[in-house]
């Protein structure tokens, strides 16, 4: 059967203040057609609210909490920036 | 244009100097290089600060500083730009960023290197965690972005 290998799945990943407080800097999300970046992290945080002020962003591109994702898309969630 | 993330302590003015040197003829034609360098302070929010922690999304925050760069080169007439942030462990007095560009004239170098450093400060992904003697604590802001007008006092 070829269902295992074609498993559909985001990669989710957190930094800095917000991985603390989540537990951990990735994890794994099965995807299903619809999820936005707010329901992947719901999928994951349970009920847990996004952080105020957290910023988000698929593959690499800052974006918005209701844009869609794709199938094999990584999404972040980072908090404020304090570069520089 | 060089943009470059460093894992390592760089110094600025080897730096501006090596990328100077590589200009060669085209230095002949530029009349401005305007450079902005950030380094680490000993205290932050009224407490002594040990070391700092710098992370990094690899991937995203090359790519960010990378659109930035290019687009001060559409935004001003700049004939180079160079962009360098240190990530991972910094010391007091390392230097964090650096920012240089280099124009024909000296309004597009100042203006393009204040604005550049002002939206990497506001929008690049580092996050910095300081290590004090009460432990580590992340940054939790930047300082709002400073305002760009200059007014000179008044005559006296």
């Amino acid at each position: 059967m070829f269902s295992a290998s074609f498993k559909m799945s985001i990669k989710v990943r957190f930094f800095a203040s917000l991985a603390d407080s989540v537990g951990r800097r990735e994890a794994e999300c099965a995807f299903v057609p619809g999820m936005t970046v707010e329901s992947v992290w719901h999928e994951i945080n349970g009920d847990a609210p996004l952080p105020g002020g957290a910023l988000v962003a698929i593959n690499h591109d800052y974006c918005t909490l209701d844009q869609a994702l794709n199938d094999k898309d990584e999404v972040a969630y980072f908090p404020p920036v304090t570069g520089g | 244009m060089s943009v470059r993330i460093c894992a390592e302590a760089f110094d600025p003015l080897l730096e501006l100097r090596a990328f100077q040197d590589d200009l060669g003829e085209r230095a002949r034609s530029i009349g401005a290089l305007a450079t902005f360098t950030g380094s680490m302070r000993d205290f932050n929010d009224g407490a002594p600060v040990e070391s700092m922690w710098l992370e990094h999304y690899p991937g995203m925050t090359d790519a960010h500083l990378e659109r930035l760069a290019a687009d001060a080169q559409r935004k001003w007439q700049l004939d180079d730009i160079l962009i360098v942030h240190r990530v991972g462990e910094v010391r007091p007095g390392d230097a964090i960023v650096l920012v240089a560009t280099w124009s024909a004239h000296r309004a597009h170098a100042f203006e393009s290197c204040r604005a550049v450093m002002e939206e990497l400060k506001s929008s690049a992904p580092f996050w910095k965690k300081e290590q004090t003697a009460q432990g580590a604590r992340w940054v939790e802001k930047n300082t709002p972005r400073d305002s760009a007008d200059f007014k000179p006092s008044p005559a006296e």
